[in-house]
């Protein structure tokens, strides 16, 4: 065993796994979790430690159980009707499934973004950004509009709106609606951001805008973002998880995993020989 | 009955060649379609033309006029009018909110197991001939509402002002408001059905967001259903008034066939397709015969508006901002 560096980025030239948990505190921690749709098993007993204000990429071949994942950080597969699970997520050492855990209340503290934008049609940009505030019971106009401005910001979006928050959210570009959606969900200051492809849909300059942000959310929240697109894994993420079948393949350091992963299936998948 | 709505024509049998085949069955649908306007426009041509003598006679005045004579040959639609507007108003007023929330109930918070029978005993209900309805209103709802429900509503309500006045005056059973909730029971099957296939069309995704905002079910019906399905919903709503604007047997078993105006709802009154119903087969004079299909007329001209508009609204949500995702 080699001998345990000190924390953080020293840790990156380690290959061991616990080493990739110590270079920082651990936000999400998953034990051995399977996930079930009716019959259908989509994940197999993942583990994995995600650690704080870092960001990242989980990237597999489509159907792997990539979403499921993710969805199980905020137990938003619980909204699909059929949807079983065995196992543990902490999040920052508390059990997400604890029965004391409100599944409404960690939806605030663990945001989500879509593979498609879904501002609400009905709303106007600023109450697109406000409505999980609102919904949260946050009436003083003051901190309402602060959090607006802050979090436009954040999503690099307010030069582009500031001059007309009140049209409807839907009338702005596609990556201008993805943007509005991440303001949406850091207007609830959460502490995990979950991604689920964000930028499937998006032109490379509204992608790359996206990855660009990711390094300014990483500072305000723990990133993990789904991708089907190594390259963007590669651009914008600290660590990146393989996961092929349902079953987490490799988890490392992001320039670990594309330069000199110990998995074969690993190194098959990014030099595209299969997928 | 006017459901001259959503109509659909009939499929045509698959022809074998298959380019031939679309071509006939676009020939075909064309042809139905436009047999369906040709069929409108000529009931329009035929009730104008046996009305000429009655609109050349009164004019505009038909439509103002509250006193309705046939033997003195004088002849005003406003009671008609009013009573068939009044008592749709007051049946969709019942009937909407109790679709709508049927209709959200059913298809995102009702237990799966609970949603297909109810739905099948809501589409039962649509079945319903209007005259089994009527029976049921003249035998056990009229008079329950009269003994009981009425009398404490204007108890109540009267002393309000403004509103006070549609609660006043001697309670029959029989009446508008009568009326109006035995229409509420009759279309809420169709408004239910229709909502619920809108609210079944909102896209998934537009769920997940509100989820994933910490919503809880009911705000997700809330914020992300309901809202979405605005504008489809009072499509549903319009359906519903078409149907309750020409509804007859029922309204005329229940409605107390009274040619007057009053301020209460309480009163009884009358409406355009129960005059119709009841004095045609009496009609002698060709005056009166005129009349009563100028009323006919007025009937068409305000469901037909009224279907189109609820057409329209149902047909541009659930073609435009709908597509479901995947
Ligand atoms: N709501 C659902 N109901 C049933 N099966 C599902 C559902 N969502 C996903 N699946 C299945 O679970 C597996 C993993 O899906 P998913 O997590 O969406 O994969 P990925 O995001 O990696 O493409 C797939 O086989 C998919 O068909
Ligand atoms: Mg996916």
């Amino acid at each position: 065993m080699v001998p345990k560096i000190m924390k953080d980025e020293v840790a990156a030239v380690n290959n061991e796994e616990e080493n990739v948990q110590e270079a920082a505190t651990v936000s999400l921690d998953v034990n051995d979790l399977c996930l079930w749709y009716g019959k259908h098993q989509a994940l197999y007993d993942v583990s994995i430690k995600i650690p704080a204000n870092k960001s990242t990429a989980i990237i597999g071949p489509s159907g792997c159980g990539k979403s499921t994942l993710l969805r199980t950080f905020n137990r938003m597969h619980e909204v699909s009707p059929g949807a079983r699970m065995s196992g543990k997520v902490h999040l920052f050492g508390e059990d997400l499934y604890s029965p004391e855990i409100d599944p409404t209340i960690l939806r605030r503290r663990v945001g989500m973004v879509f593979q498609k934008s879904n501002p609400f049609p009905t709303m106007t940009i600023r109450e697109n950004v406000l409505v999980g505030l609102r919904l949260n019971g946050v009436r003083d106009k003051k901190i309402l509009n602060e959090r607006l401005e802050s979090c436009l910001r954040m999503a690099a979006l307010w030069d582009e709106v500031k001059d007309h928050l009140d049209r409807p959210g839907t009338g702005l570009s596609g990556g201008q609606q993805q943007r509005l959606c991440i303001a949406r969900a850091m207007a609830m200051e959460p502490e995990v951001l979950l991604m689920d492809e964000p930028c499937s849909a998006l032109d490379p300059i509204a992608t790359m805008k996206i990855e660009e942000l990711i390094t300014t959310l990483k500072t305000k929240c723990t990133v993990v973002i789904v991708t089907h697109n190594m390259q963007q894994a590669g651009r914008c993420s600290d660590f990146t998880a393989f996961m092929y079948l349902g079953k987490l393949v490799e988890f490392d350091r992001t320039e670990k995993i594309f330069t000199n992963p110990d998995k074969q299936q690993t190194e098959d998948y990014i030099t595209g020989r299969f997928g | 009955m006017s459901n001259a709505t959503l109509a659909v024509p009939p499929a045509p049998p698959q022809a074998p060649a298959k380019k031939w085949g679309d071509q006939a069955f676009k020939l075909i649908t064309l042809l139905a379609s436009l047999s369906i306007i040709v069929l409108i426009v000529a009931l329009g041509y035929i009730l104008y033309d046996s009305s000429k003598l009655s609109i050349n006679k009164f004019g505009f005045g038909f439509i103002t006029g509250t006193n309705w004579d046939s033997v003195a040959g004088i002849f005003g639609a406003l009671p008609y009018i009013y009573g068939t507007l009044s008592s749709s108003l007051i049946g969709l007023l019942i009937a909407v909110p109790l679709s709508v929330a049927t209709a959200a109930y059913l298809t995102d918070l009702a237990p799966v197991w609970l949603r297909q029978p109810v739905v099948s005993i809501i589409e039962m209900l649509a079945a319903v001939p209007s005259v089994i309805w009527g029976l049921w209103a003249i035998l056990v709802m009229v008079p329950f509402l009269r003994d009981y429900i009425y009398p404490t509503m204007q108890k109540v309500l009267e002393p309000i002002p403004l509103i006070g006045q549609l609660f006043s005056g001697p309670i029959y059973g029989v009446g508008i408001l009568s009326s109006g909730i035995i229409l509420a029971v009759m279309i809420i099957p169709i408004i239910t059905s229709v909502s619920r296939e809108i609210l079944r069309s909102v896209p998934n995704i537009q769920r997940e967001a509100a989820y994933a905002l910490g919503a809880t079910r009911w705000e997700v019906t809330r914020i992300a259903v309901l809202s979405y399905a605005k504008r489809g919903l009072l499509g549903a709503s319009v359906l519903g008034l078409g149907r309750a604007l020409g509804e007859t047997m029922a309204v005329t078993m229940v409605i107390g066939n009274k040619s007057d105006i009053s301020a209460s709802l309480f009163a009884p009154g009358y409406s355009l397709a129960s005059v119709i119903a009841n004095e045609f087969g009496d009609a002698t004079t060709p005056m009166h015969q005129s009349a009563l299909a100028e009323l006919a007329l007025v009937l068409l001209g305000v469901t037909l508006t009224v279907n189109i508009a609820a057409m329209l609204l149902v047909k541009t949500f659930t073609t435009k901002e709908t597509r479901r995702v995947a």
